[in-house]
């Protein structure tokens, strides 16, 4: 069953579809589109079909392992396979696209460039997000990691605001640096292992099972560290991101921050804490306290925003900091609650800026707060989307994200009891920003200037009904999510060396805190 | 009394080398006896034909291992790795040298090189339009020396070889035909420090005799192994003739020359001589360590590392501050040069192999990289200052496109053969134990990629302004050499285990 190259065939298709979208002619971008959207839909079914396949009981570390050598000599294979943590990020990797390019078909790129560069652009790096988390060899993540900046880089720097340029050369400096230091902390675990095993190896397992000096663990976590907190991002490192938010197009917003950004975090559970266990034991009061600083530091400029787009950026890094909190705590719990928390900010970020998107497109392109209000009077239907999207933001109980939140406040009341106080006030200040939107946009007198403002039309409904009806549908029952995600953070727990608190966890079943199955 | 036998000679061994050591004594006929309008062509066909012949015939013979013309050739899997990447990027040279669509003027090369620069001769060599041909006489000697210098089994052989490769380059980097008098300087600079460094190594050799009895590498070697007195005499004679190829390589402290060379030559002469010199020199410098100094390798050892990481710092913090390209690219090459010898101290197959790599994927870069730099002109000639290269991305998106691809390649990002070979001389370093000499080559690689990164920087995210050059448009020889190099970049990045498997066959020195 599980001979089938799925995550290679996942890999390669969007790669297949962004060519035949160059392909198409010059002048038929509807062609363009309608290509890029039934390659985008056919990975989705992949995904489907694979994650059908998929044994969450599994005992096996990864599932639908590939393995090819690339270059021997040093150690460095194409390896694919997934675990359960991966399996949800590639999933919702594959959600969004689709909903991403629906989203952005009419967003007027006409005036900024080739369409169809733009969709294949999209393409290329969903392709790109699949290798960077299916990958288990860590030379073959770096390499995609880095090389997800290349499709990025253009997006936003050539379809966007008027400060794309500038935009896009932060986001890549930024990220360059960040992977300058990864690099250097790869070739660092290559040492250790040759060191340790007699032959260097890249191979994750590989690498996860040798016991590295605590001393030597401290240095190489660093590198990586700052990779994944500049990409996430967590406060101070966060500055790239309001700016590439602000000038790119709503749906490279979506992919950046929706799911490139989630490697960050992705790569903080998978290698930084399995690989450097002890290292990130010492660490975590360093990374918790930058991430709760986050936390308010992003609620807080984001209470001022004026600029739709900019204020979604900063509730992203408040919500980094929230998940940041639940990896570095060490319970399992925190770290349920950190994947569920992933993707539940990821379907609401994609909410959000697809109807900012909207709202744009509607006003001539400005996303300022003061260009709106009473829209719910003209464009009910819209507004309606709008609350979805912001209450699953503010994680209201119902909603999948509050399922992360709540679990990722437990997890930390669980270790530091004043730390899940002084987090949980955090809550209040993000309802505080997201109702202040909401009020200033949708609610209130009609703005003059929106009068006749059409609501969405069947197009529009259609790319954002799947994400209200996903963050509803796994917010009312989230045992698939769980059920994929447990066993996965069980083996990080057993790997970290971290146990629990004895305190019972309902939601969670009994796997976690006893040794019994789950169901 | 002695009678005299001649030595052994194995033509077919050695038929490379003799093929360009043919070709250049032709030159020097066709230089006579040719009318000057003539003497192009045929000193064009001469170099192309005798490099291209030399490789095929190599090619043909590369599994030819032997010890011939007396003992004083060690024809062996590095020395052939050696001469064919010799041959290659001289080649890939070649077609810079004699490229004559970049600059108004014709060549890269002044008229006549004797004439003093602003002097009524030149200015009448100049309106005749006269071009100098010397100067393809004096590469094939050159890369004659450079063949034989990396397959020398003796230390006469060697120094002789060191000589017919050093001198005629002395004389390439005096002719530039702008900016003489920076070049000129250059070339006494150089020609100063290289004969000073060129006692250093026969000095040496006189001290290494003094205790083998003996200048043949091998005969060194089991001298060393046999005796049981003191080794002071042989480890400074080592010494000094480490001192004479440190100067070749610019390894520092012995690397004052390189950025008023490489800025003052000719660009074709600086990929020319910043690729191929170096690989003469590693690959005698590995030769002697390994085959007659392997006995006193702690005593080297020590030395190898404190060059190394002098090298790799202060070529890297030195290149941070400089605003012109070339002289960039100049310690650059002296921060590559400790990198390479952090794979010269892992003395072991794997360092050999490393080495090798290296040798030829930087060569590649090195050549390439200057020819982009040949492209970039404005009214004054080659603009090197990095404030004219603002925007010239922008301007020239696949000249741009290149020159990231050879920046990324410099600063060691994977995908590009930059990778590969420091990863290489890395690991081959941390296998024999030199792990701490890895974290300071690490640490140096950091700071490095900031300022290739930079000029990425600079060409691809400063706006263009007044100042900014423009790019010529090359012939197709120009063309060639930035599509080759940049090409086995990127192969070498994505595909290497080919090439690491082929260098891995080659085998050792032999003794």
């Amino acid at each position: 069953m599980n001979t089938y190259p799925w995550l290679t065939t996942i890999a390669l298709l969007p790669l297949v579809g962004s060519v035949i979208v160059i392909l198409t002619p010059k002048h038929n971008a509807r062609l363009a589109k309608t290509a890029a959207l039934a390659f985008s839909l056919l990975t989705l079914g992949a995904v489907i079909a694979m994650a059908l396949n998929f044994d969450a009981n599994s005992q096996e570390a990864f599932q639908f392992t590939e393995s090819y050598a690339w270059i021997p000599t040093f150690g460095i294979n194409f390896s694919f396979g997934v675990d359960g943590i991966a399996l949800v990020l590639i999933a919702l990797a594959a959600t969004l696209v689709p909903v991403v390019i629906l989203g952005g078909w009419d967003e007027g790129l006409e005036s900024q460039g080739s369409v169809k560069g733009y969709f294949a652009l999209i393409l290329v790096l969903e392709s790109l997000m699949v290798g960077v988390f299916a990958a288990t060899d860590v030379f073959l993540f770096y390499v995609f990691f880095e090389a997800m900046l290349i499709p990025v880089y253009f997006m936003i720097g050539r379809y966007g605001g008027p400060q794309r340029s500038y935009a896009a050369v932060k986001f890549l400096i930024y990220s360059l640096v960040g992977g300058l230091f990864m690099l250097a902390s790869l070739i660092g675990l290559y040492v250790v292992s040759a060191q340790i095993t007699g032959t260097g190896t890249f191979d994750f397992t590989t690498l996860v099972g040798l016991d590295i000096d605590p001393d030597v663990q401290k240095l190489l976590f660093v590198g990586f560290f700052l990779a994944f907190a500049i990409k996430a991002p967590l406060w101070p490192f966060h500055t790239w991101l309001p700016d590439a938010a602000g000038q790119a197009q709503p749906g490279t917003s979506v992919l950046l921050i929706g799911v490139l950004d989630k490697v960050g975090t992705f790569g903080m559970i998978r290698y930084c804490l399995e690989i450097f266990p002890a290292a990130s034991t010492f660490y975590a009061p360093a990374v918790i306290s930058i991430a709760v600083i986050g936390i308010f530091y992003g609620a807080f400029v984001a209470l001022k925003q004026t600029d739709l787009r900019r204020l979604f950026a900063y509730s992203s890094i408040s919500h980094f900091g929230f998940i940041a909190l639940g990896i570095f705590v060490f319970t399992s719990a925190g770290h349920t609650g950190s994947m569920v928390y992933m993707v539940a900010h990821g379907l609401s970020t994609a909410g959000l800026f697809i109807v900012a998107g909207y709202l744009m497109a509607r006003r001539g392109g400005s996303a300022q707060l003061s260009s709106f209000g009473g829209v719910n009077k003209v464009a009910p239907v819209l507004a309606g989307f709008f609350l979805i999207a912001a209450l699953s933001s503010l994680a209201l109980p119902g909603m999948v994200s509050f399922i992360g939140e709540f679990l990722v406040l437990l997890g930390a009341f669980q270790q530091y009891m004043w730390l899940g106080a002084v987090a949980t006030v955090g809550i209040v200040i993000t309802a505080a920003y997201v109702l202040r939107v909401y009020q200033k946009s949708m609610t209130g007198p009609l703005n003059p200037d929106c009068e006749g403002m059409k609501d969405l039309n069947g197009r529009e409904i259609t790319a954002l009904a799947p994400i209200a009806l996903l963050i509803i549908v796994l917010g009312v029952s989230p045992a698939p999510l769980l059920n994929v995600i447990n066993p996965a953070v069980d083996r990080v727990m057993t790997t970290v060396g971290a146990s629990d608190p004895e305190v019972t966890i309902p939601i969670l079943g009994e796997s976690v805190t006893s040794e019994g199955g789950s169901e | 009394m002695n009678t005299f036998t001649a030595p052994e000679i194995d033509y077919v061994a050695i038929s490379p080398i003799l093929i360009v050591g043919i070709a250049a004594l032709l030159s020097v006929l066709a230089e006579t006896f040719l009318p000057r309008f003539l003497r192009r062509q045929i000193q064009l066909m001469l170099t192309f034909f005798s490099l291209i012949g030399a490789f095929i015939v190599l090619v043909i013979n590369h599994d030819l291992r032997t010890i011939t013309v007396g003992g004083a050739v060690a024809i062996d899997g590095p020395g052939v790795v050696l001469m064919g990447t010799i041959l290659l990027l001289s080649l890939l040279s070649a077609f810079l040298m004699a490229e004559r669509s970049l600059d108004s003027l014709g060549d890269a090369f002044a008229p006549s090189a004797s004439a003093l620069p602003g002097s009524a001769d030149e200015r009448e060599f100049s309106a005749r339009g006269y071009f100098q041909t010397e100067v393809w006489t004096l590469f094939l000697f050159a890369v004659f020396g450079m063949l034989v210098f990396v397959v020398a089994n003796d230390l006469l052989f060697m120094f002789v070889a060191l000589e017919v490769m050093s001198l005629p380059l002395y004389l390439m980097v005096g002719m530039a035909r702008r900016r003489r008098l920076l070049s000129q300087e250059a070339s006494l600079k150089y020609f100063v420090l290289g004969a000073f460094s060129s006692a250093f190594f026969i000095f040496g050799a006189g001290l290494v005799y003094g205790f083998a009895g003996s200048i043949s590498l091998p005969v060194i070697h089991d001298s060393l192994a046999s005796t049981t007195s003191e080794t002071l005499l042989i480890v400074i004679g080592m010494a000094m003739l480490l001192v004479g190829l440190f100067f070749k390589v610019g390894a520092v402290p012995f690397h004052q020359w390189t950025p008023d060379v490489y800025q003052g030559a000719p660009t074709p002469i600086t990929a020319f001589m910043g690729a191929t010199v170096k690989v003469a020199a590693f690959g005698a410098m590995m030769r002697l360590l390994y085959v007659a100094f392997s006995g006193i390798q702690w005593d080297w050892e020590v030395i190898l590392w404190t060059v190394a990481i002098l090298s790799m710092l202060v070529g890297s913090l030195i290149a941070l501050t400089q605003s012109d390209v070339k002289r960039m690219l100049a310690y650059s090459a002296v921060a590559q040069s400790g990198f390479i010898l952090v794979g010269v101290v892992a003395a072991s197959p794997a360092g050999i192999a490393a080495v090798m790599f290296y040798l030829i994927a930087y060569g590649v870069v090195t050549v390439g990289t200057l020819a982009v730099i040949s492209m970039v002109r404005d009214s004054s000639g080659e603009a090197t200052h990095l404030s004219k290269w603002a925007g010239l991305g922008k301007k020239s998106p696949v000249l741009g496109a290149v020159m990231v691809i050879f920046m990324l390649s410099l600063a060691g990002i994977p995908l590009t053969s930059g990778f590969v070979i420091k990863f290489g001389v890395f690991a081959a370093a941390i296998a024999e134990g030199d792990a701490w000499l890895v974290i300071a080559a690490v640490i140096a690689s950091i700071i490095a990629a900031f300022f290739y990164v930079r000029v990425i920087v600079v060409m691809f995210f400063s706006a263009p302004n007044e100042k900014t050059a423009s790019v010529a448009i090359p012939s197709i020889l120009t063309t060639i050499t930035v599509a080759a190099t940049a090409t086995a970049t990127l192969v070498l990045g994505i595909i290497p285990q080919p090439m690491l498997d082929l260098l891995s066959n080659a085998g050792i020195f032999i003794r």
